[in-house]
């Protein structure tokens, strides 16, 4: 019974999950508790935490645009792409964010997946231009539509980066599904698996843009 | 024989996000209108020790880094920054002024990315041993970034520090959830090496009665989805569903693609992504950034599309794999 302990950790993450604790925390208590019931010792698991830490700092990478986007946003990036959709007589919501979408799921298929992002465009463009967008289908916003229409966009970059990324065959998806095969002695190609997410990839497309129409009609009827 | 090693690697990538961790964490340090000024200035400082010198601390000093971060932002020392920015009304009439061209330095970004993969694959320049192998698109990111910081400079002609303290307000507003992925790919590692992989294999392989396909390729998707949940990874949970189910029952014993299991399996995971707040960048980075109230907003959000998207994947699986 006694090797089933290191599951330990899971059901850590799964209360302070549930209690809504601080996620750093929980997934550390859950290394330590994890690592020590495995047999490791405390000095151990947090060499083997350090260096798995340590050998994954090309994630961090992706932060390095803040300071460009942070500098637009202080000359206006976020008035003039209100402006913009302004001016377009015929936006709306869904037109707007099923253009973004597709533009996500084309852009993360060519490999250019970190150029856009929450920070990146979502935050300093289309949020702003959903919420004119809205506007102009609804009349002026309350506080709890304003956040339906952020998280909305927020969702939708979401389902266009995660549903078109691994189109693309040089990306760590790619990499961690051809080592774990790899290991099995199943070799493939990035191109055989980067074709096979071509048919996920449509449906979401479908799917999600069917959703953001349904959206509109919502915040249409919803116009007091 | 090992190929000589690229002309610029990782290491010096990471000096450059380095360098501005460094950068964010001295401007903390004389930000006299933060409370929360000296825990942010500690944890980017922290952020750029790793990145600087994580090579050369061994693997027991970067752990304690790993704590130092997660004790500063467990217990609440880290929070937003209001460095001295331009107002709403100063940014309208910037925006005014300078029209669409406002966006150009944005698009420059993925314009630097896009010509830089190509030339790196259809010139000599690829042969040309620069980079570290298979991570061009990184060092073209850094490129691009640096274009677009330095036309906007000069077009701009911002302080010389505005860069800088623009991209704090920017991670300050992110917070600890900018760290959270990579310390979540390192518990699944440690996890992977205290057993919790091959228990959870035991366990799926129990219950799963032999001979049904249709259900060992839901447990399978059902797998990669609740292991991305928890973990909010879908990288850690393939090699333990591949493993475990994948590659005994669907391939070996069934005779199914194994392309075509890997790459729906895979996104099957990420379904599992948009319904977890544990997947900091996706869904809590987003929450900070728009000032979203609900913390689950997003997550919400995602789920109408999250659950069809899951049944389309098993599908996919079930009727084209065999």
């Amino acid at each position: 019974m006694s090797h089933y302990l290191p599951l330990i950790g899971i059901l850590l993450l799964l209360l302070g999950f549930a209690l809504r604790l601080n996620p750093m925390l929980v997934a550390t208590a859950a290394v330590l508790a994890s690592g020590m019931l495995g047999g490791m010792a405390l000095e151990q698991v947090i060499s083997e935490f350090g260096k798995a830490f340590n050998d994954n700092r090309i994630i961090a990478i992706v932060w390095i645009i803040l300071p460009v986007i942070g500098l637009l946003e202080r000359y206006g990036l976020q008035a003039r792409a209100r402006g913009l959709i302004a001016s377009l007589r015929n936006a709306t919501v869904a037109r707007l964010l099923i253009l973004y979408l597709l533009y996500r799921q084309l852009t993360a298929a060519i490999g250019l997946h970190n150029t856009a992002g929450h920070a990146q465009t979502v935050n300093p463009i289309v949020a702003p231009m959903a919420l004119v967008a809205a506007e102009k289908q609804h009349g002026p916003l309350d506080e709890h539509t304003a956040q339906r229409v952020k998280a909305m966009t927020a969702a939708t970059d979401n389902v266009g980066l995660f549903f078109g990324e691994d189109i693309f065959f040089a990306i760590g998806s790619i990499v961690v599904i051809q080592q774990a095969l790899a290991a099995r002695n199943i070799e493939l190609s990035p191109v055989d698996l980067a074709l096979w997410a071509i048919p996920s990839a449509i449906a979401a497309f479908l799917i999600h843009s069917t959703r953001l129409v349904l959206f509109d009609r919502s915040l249409r009827r919803a116009a007091p | 024989m090992t190929p000589a090693p690229a002309l610029l690697t990782l290491e010096h990538l990471y000096w450059i996000v380095g360098a501005m961790f460094a950068a964010f964490s001295l401007l903390s340090l004389f930000d006299r209108t933060s409370r929360k000024a000296r825990g942010n200035a500690i944890f980017w400082g922290l952020m750029a020790a790793s990145l600087i010198g994580g090579s050369r601390f061994g693997d027991f000093g970067n752990g304690l880094i790993v704590l130092g971060l997660v004790g500063l932002a467990g217990f609440g020392f880290t929070g937003r920054s209001s460095p001295k920015t331009t107002s709403e009304v100063e940014r309208q009439a910037f925006a005014d002024r300078r029209g669409n061209w406002l966006f150009m330095p944005a698009l420059l970004i993925p314009l630097v990315v896009l010509i830089g993969t190509f030339a790196f694959h259809f010139t000599p320049l690829g042969q040309a041993n620069l980079f570290a192998a298979r991570r061009e698109t990184y060092f073209f990111l850094i490129a691009g970034v640096f274009v677009a910081l330095l036309v906007a400079q000069l077009w701009l002609r911002p302080p010389l520090a505005a860069p800088l303290q623009e991209g704090r307000r920017l991670i300050d507003a992110i917070g600890w959830a900018a760290v959270l992925p990579q310390l979540l790919v390192a518990m699944g590692t440690v996890f992977d090496k205290a057993g919790v992989s091959g228990l959870i294999r035991e366990g799926t392989l129990a219950m799963l009665p032999p001979g049904n396909l249709f259900l060992a390729v839901l447990v399978f998707a059902l797998g990669m989805a609740m292991f991305t949940i928890i973990t909010g990874n879908a990288f850690a949970a393939f090699p333990v569903m591949a493993s475990a189910i994948a590659v005994p029952l669907l391939i070996d014993t069934h005779g199914g693609n194994p392309a075509l299991i890997g790459a729906v399996g895979m996104l099957a995971g990420f379904c599992g992504t948009l319904m977890t707040p544990l997947a900091a960048n996706f869904n809590i980075v987003p929450v900070r950034l728009l000032e979203l109230r609900d913390p689950n907003a997003v997550v919400k959000a995602q789920l109408a599309t999250a659950i069809p998207m899951f049944a389309v994947n098993v599908a996919l699986i079930y009727f084209l794999a065999f």
